[in-house]
This record gives structure tokens, C-alpha cells and sequence, in this order.
């Protein structure tokens, strides 16, 4: 459902993105792994337009993405985000957060995204902090949260910016549980990330990107145990035994 | 002193139909800087490089130019064009225009310091530019923006004195008129000076106030 074709971007002179060509089928777990700077998070900004990029093609559900075209808007409904840093409206409560989509962009009645989005925090854990505002929440409550909110859009797929990234380590295993039981019901997820153990246990295929290309990619398990690239080898052991 | 009693009980009621004039001058270009001030700023940073030069053209003019002079040309040379102001009307347009450009740079200023990521934020659940102006952006600029948009308040109130150059009987030429028929110089302008302070003394308290909200998270 999501289609990028020798997509190639540069942020001044530097090319970030050198010839991308990947796609995700409907229902799909794929994560993303790689050093920093490699374009991982890059790939995600450019599917749901967030960055625009300089040749190439991307696409989801056959329709192509442009962050200048009015159809962006529509793309961005299909295709949720969740960032490394939440992102949340701090002057809004957790339930405000997650209805805003639903109101505001797809003109849902209010009761109706009321009774979702409280449905919502309930599925993430979170249904007693409906009207808590974000600064009063902990960085990993925040981030469930932030996957409520994708998931009010009511998304075909969700796009995940490295999201346990920013939080303490003790709170990042409830993250991971809701993205495990999101994977469970079938959701397609893009995950830039770092967790290797999440990958290897939920992600159907891993993409391994070093200096703007895929270096290696493949079914989680074989690319993670098996690496067959020297640079993913090399990842993989700093990565696994960092001392 | 008793002197300055008696004196006080017999301008007082004069120079508080001044007070009214300061008053509706002050709050006539106070909603007006700010309206102007608003569009001003977002067309800044609206991206589109026609409106942000445009923009930033004219905030550098209007600030170039002294209030006195612009109320000047609204009031004397504008009736040369065809339109014609009446004195109030005219200040108010003067006062609003001039301090419509601190107001943008403030607007501005608690625009740009919006975290980028609430912008991505409210894109990536499919906002136009507008929402997620008036729904993520602005809502939180206001905290950051009003501190300074007190002092300005404050600034409005006491350069609204020089509506009185175009003959609008506002406090200060009322107590300019009575002083120059009275000759007691002294009484009157203290009581024109203790009259501005009382005005502007709620306005500060109501800065503080902001302040210290703003700087709670």
C-alpha cells in the first residue's frame, strides 16, 4: 500500500536519501534500522509529506505524494505519525489531543469522536488521564497518547519516528506493548528504531539503511540473526553488545 | 495644599471628559493595532515570499515614521485626497496603524517560538495552514506574546496624549486648556500626571500577572 520508487532527497548539498525503492504491503510490520543520520527518519517525513523530495516516487494506495498538491490532506488521514518527541498540544487535554484530528480535519460529530477517543485511551491504558494535559504526564504515557491520537484518524497505516527514543527506560517496554498489540490487530506500521528486540519479535521485514540506501533487507528474523552485509554485521554487533 | 483640594474639585469634572477620550482612544487603537498587528504577522510567516516582503516593508515604514507626523498626515493632508477624518477617528487610525507594527513583531516573535514539531504535528493529522495556526500555533503564542502586549497597552495609553495634537480633547489638552486659562500650572498637570498614573496602574498590575503565568508551564 506504500510504494517508493528510487526516491533520492537532499537537504542542501548533502543527499540524505540516495535511491530508496521499498514498499509495504497492507497489514505489514516493517521496521527501519540504521545509524543515526543514515535517512531513516527522512523515509518516513517523505511518505507523509512532512519533507518533500527531489526525484523518485512515492505513493500510498496509489495515490502520489506531494506535500504542495491538495491531496496531501488526504494522505495524511490514511497515514498517521507518531514522533520521537509526542509532539502532543500541551495546551489541550490526552482526550482533546486524540478528538482533534477527527473534529477538526474529517468533520466527525463531536459526541461520536468524544466516545472514540475515550475507547482510544482506554486501548493504550490510558482511559483516567483523559483530561490531564500532557506536561502532567509521564514521556511514555505522553507517547501512547500520541498513538491514540494516529489512531483516532482512523489511519491504514501508522508511521512510527523512532518512538521510544525520548523516554526513560523503564517506560519504554509499556510503548512497545501497544505498539505489539496494534501490530496484533493487523495495523500496518512503519518503525524507525532502535529496538532491536521489538523488531526481531513483531516486524515482519527489516530494512537496514546506512548513507541513504538500503543495504540490506529482508524477514526480521534472518536480517537480524543472519546479516549477510558487513556493514549490517558491524550495526547489529554495536548495537547488540555496545561494550 | 488646600489649595491644590479646591483646585482638584473644580477641574476634576473637565478632565475626566478628557479621561473618556483617553479612554476610547486607547482602547479604539489598541483593537485596531492588534488586528492589524495579527494580519501583519501572519502574513510574516506565512511562507509566501510576496506577502512576508510586503509585509516586512511595511512594519519597517510604519516604524520609521513618528506617530505625531502620521496622525498629522491622516488628520490634515488626507482631507486633500478626499478623505476627511474627524479628529477621533483620525487618531484612532494614526495611533492603531503606528503601534500595529510592534504588534507584529511581537505576534511574530511568540509565533517563531512555537516548537516546530507541534507544527508537524498538527500536519500530520492532515491541518491546513490556517488550523493549525488557529488552533495549535496562536493558542500557544498568546502566552509567550502577552507580557510584552501589556507594555505596549501601557505605551498606547500614554502616547495617546498625542491625539491632542490633532485637537482631540483627550486628558492632556484638556489639562493643557485649563492650565492655560487658569495659569495653575502646577495643580493641574500633577492632576493630569496622577490621573495617567491611575490609569496605567492596573495595566501594570495586569503585566506582572501575565508574567508570572507565562512563566509557569
Amino acid at each position: 500500500m506504500i510504494e517508493l520508487s528510487n526516491v533520492h532527497k537532499s537537504f542542501g548539498k548533502v543527499e540524505v536519501l540516495k535511491g530508496i525503492t521499498a514498499s509495504v504491503e497492507k497489514g505489514e510490520v516493517v521496521c527501519i534500522i540504521g545509524p543515526s543520520g543514515s535517512g531513516k527518519s527522512t523515509i518516513l517525513r517523505c511518505i507523509n509529506g512532512l519533507e518533500s523530495y527531489d526525484s523518485g516516487d512515492i505513493s500510498v494506495e496509489g495515490a502520489r505524494v506531494d506535500r504542495n498538491a491538495p491531496s496531501i490532506v488526504s494522505i495524511r488521514t490514511q497515514v498517521s505519525m507518531v514522533f520521537q518527541r509526542f509532539n502532543l498540544f500541551p495546551h489541550r487535554t490526552a482526550l482533546e489531543n486524540v478528538i482533534e484530528g477527527p473534529v477538526y480535519v474529517k468533520k466527525e460529530p463531536h459526541a461520536e469522536a468524544l466516545e472514540r477517543g475515550r475507547a482510544l485511551l482506554a486501548r493504550v491504558g490510558l482511559a483516567e488521564k483523559a483530561d490531564v494535559r500532557p506536561p502532567q504526564l509521564s514521556g511514555g504515557q505522553q507517547q501512547r497518547v500520541a498513538i491514540a491520537r494516529a489512531l483516532a484518524m482512523q489511519p491504514k497505516a501508522i508511521l512510527f519516528d523512532e518512538p521510544t527514543s525520548a523516554l526513560d527506560p523503564e517506560l519504554v517496554g509499556d510503548v512497545l506493548s501497544v505498539m505489539r498489540k496494534l501490530a496484533d490487530d493487523g495495523m500496518t506500521m512503519v518503525v524507525v528504531t532502535h529496538e532491536m528486540a521489538f523488531a526481531k519479535d513483531v516486524a515482519d521485514r527489516v530494512l537496514f539503511i546506512d548513507g541513504g540506501v538500503i543495504v540490506e533487507q529482508g524477514p526480521a528474523k534472518s536480517v537480524l540473526n543472519q546479516p549477510q552485509h558487513a556493514r549490517t554485521q558491524d550495526f547489529l554487533r554495536r548495537v547488540l553488545h555496545p561494550l | 495644599m488646600q489649595a491644590f483640594w479646591r483646585d482638584t474639585v473644580e477641574f476634576l469634572p473637565i478632565l475626566m471628559s478628557g479621561v473618556a477620550l483617553t479612554i476610547i482612544v486607547t482602547i479604539g487603537s489598541l483593537l485596531l493595532s492588534t488586528a492589524l498587528g495579527l494580519i501583519w504577522a501572519l502574513m510574516r510567516v506565512s511562507g509566501i515570499g510576496v506577502l512576508t516582503g510586503f509585509s516586512a516593508g511595511l512594519i519597517n515604514v510604519i516604524r520609521g515614521i513618528p506617530i505625531i507626523v502620521l496622525l498629522f498626515y491622516l488628520y490634515f493632508v488626507m482631507p486633500e485626497f478626499g478623505v476627511t477624518l474627524s479628529a477621533l477617528q483620525a487618531a484612532i487610525l494614526g495611533l492603531g496603524i503606528a503601534y500595529s507594527a510592534y504588534q507584529a513583531e511581537n505576534f511574530r516573535a511568540g509565533i517563531e517560538a512555537i516548537d516546530k514539531g507541534q507544527i508537524e504535528a498538527a500536519q500530520a493529522i492532515g491541518m491546513s495552514w490556517w488550523q493549525t495556526m488557529r488552533r495549535v500555533v496562536l493558542p500557544q503564542a498568546v502566552k509567550i506574546v502577552l507580557p510584552p502586549y501589556g507594555n505596549v497597552m501601557i505605551m498606547m495609553l500614554k502616547d495617546s496624549s498625542q491625539a491632542s495634537t490633532i485637537t482631540v480633547a483627550e486628558l492632556a489638552l484638556q489639562g493643557k486648556l485649563i492650565a492655560s486659562s487658569t495659569f495653575k500650572n502646577t495643580s493641574v498637570f500633577t492632576l493630569v500626571a496622577l490621573m495617567y498614573l491611575t490609569m496605567s496602574i492596573p495595566l501594570i498590575l495586569l503585566v506582572r500577572h501575565f508574567e508570572k503565568r507565562a512563566g509557569q508551564k
